[in-house]
């Protein structure tokens, strides 16, 4: 339970970064927070040769509203996100999610970008992103890309990150107003990872439904209106259509049926909650 | 700042319970072993080493923190409080400390200092916490001996001698 060793690097410049994460290929991991990855390198799960620490880069520490749509840099701590004053009126969903959120103690150190760049298919961070349509920001020394949240996660624990690149930011879509959000989770404690998560979105299109914790990726899904006689065919078609697994904490059958019910409840809230 | 060879010792500088430390640690050294092994600072406590039980738990910054998931190296120039800074006085316990005695809030003690330190920012951050702060608080450790009520209610009573404390007259 001890990581084995790694060089270590703490630049003090983006350029830098990038450079050394070029030069590392897929042997250079970034570390932020530390909280998903340092539990791998205890395990040897992760056996990267160089760390570089990305959190003395101040650019990157930083929540900004940008147009329709809020940036969070790669060093923002989820507990600073967490606290930013406008989080409930810009992104509501969040806001409902965030007490889920792992504990009080690894929020603290914890990154947004970090918990996207780890993947877990059962985390809420990713399922949010995913589920309001946000984008990755990523950098590497020869380019900038942005990529749809839905596309960026890829499998479990697996992304469209590409050897030399980072996630810069992530961009999460402004609330807009007439807009409904809901998140609900079932799991054994408040921080253990979700078994279903369900977040909802309502607004005059229609009703979005994205889950985490049953495939290997978070994922999203568009539904016609509650009342709408075909609704439980297509919330059932949807529990069926995702590839649950049996396991230590829960049996596929079990997680199915709570996508019918928690997915079922999470989007009657968002309907309500359309102001 | 040059890279740091996997295969040497490097100097990590920081604060440790009010004090300027200069130690020595290998890139892959974590913070708790740095604490236990190299400073001999044996009351943080080290469980599951993967952030799941909470025994570990420090104040960075002020913050409560698993110190299995920091590396020694995260926490240069950061201001670091171990359990061993709760009382002033190692013949005499901190309030907090005092009420987890008075209402049995431990039995084997295994768990205790993390949660000391969990409880303790909380109380300063938040001084009016109540129960649900304090549950929400606990819920990222686990005791296997108490079954947390008798640690609540040290806690809540922890609260509540603060306030007094703090409002004479009220």
């Amino acid at each position: 339970m001890k990581p084995a060793s790694f060089d270590f690097l703490c630049p003090e410049t983006l350029e830098e970064t990038l450079a050394a994460l070029a030069e590392g290929g897929s042997e250079a991991r970034v570390i932020a927070g530390g909280q998903s990855l340092v539990p791998m390198l205890n395990m040897r799960l992760a056996r990267p040769a160089l760390l570089v620490d990305i959190m003395r880069l101040a650019p990157l520490r930083q929540i900004e509203t940008s147009g329709d749509e809020i940036v969070v840099g790669a060093g923002v701590r989820q507990a600073e996100l967490e606290a930013w004053p406008n989080l409930s009126r810009d992104l509501p969903l969040l806001a409902a999610a965030f007490p889920w959120l792992g504990h009080v103690q690894t929020r603290a150190r914890g990154t947004v970008c970090g918990s996207v760049a780890h993947a877990d298919p059962s985390a809420e961070l990713p399922l949010s992103l995913v589920t309001l349509g946000g984008t990755v920001g990523l950098r590497s020394r020869k380019q900038k890309r942005k990529v749809a949240a839905d596309d960026f996660f890829i499998g479990m624990m697996a992304t469209d990150l590409a050897e030399g690149e980072m996630i810069e930011a992530v961009h999460f879509p402004k609330a807009r107003p007439g807009t409904g959000y809901a998140f609900r989770e079932i799991g054994r404690r408040h921080g253990d990872f979700a078994i279903v998560a369900c977040a909802a979105v309502a607004d005059d299109s229609g009703l979005r439904l994205g889950i985490a914790g049953v495939d290997d990726r978070p994922r999203v899904f568009p539904l016609p209106g509650l009342d709408d006689d075909q609704f439980n065919d297509a919330i059932n078609d949807i529990a069926w259509s995702l590839n649950a697994r049996d396991d230590i904490h829960a049996s596929a059958r079990y997680r199915r049926e709570l996508v019918r019910n928690l997915g079922c409840e999470t989007l009657k809230e968002a309907s309500r909650c359309r102001a | 700042m040059p890279r740091m060879n996997a295969a040497q010792r490097h100097v990590v500088d920081f604060t440790l319970n009010g004090r300027n430390v200069r130690a020595q640690a290998e890139n892959r050294m974590l913070l708790s072993d740095l604490l236990r092994h190299e400073i001999g600072l044996t009351g943080t406590h080290v469980g599951c080493e993967h952030g799941v039980c909470g025994a570990c738990t420090v104040q960075i910054d002020g913050k409560p923190a698993r110190a299995c998931l920091t590396l020694a190296q995260q926490v240069r120039g950061s201001d670091v409080r171990t359990v061993e800074a709760l009382s002033p006085d190692p013949a005499e316990l901190s309030p907090l400390q005092a009420a987890f005695r008075r209402h049995y809030g431990l039995q084997c003690g295994f768990c205790t200092p993390g949660i000391l330190m969990s409880l303790d920012a909380l109380l300063r951050e938040q001084p009016d916490a109540g129960m649900e702060d304090i549950r929400e608080h606990l819920s990222g450790h686990l005791c296997r001996c108490t079954g947390y009520a008798t640690i609540v209610e040290a806690a809540l009573s922890a609260a509540e001698e603060q306030r007094k404390e703090e409002i004479p007259n009220a």
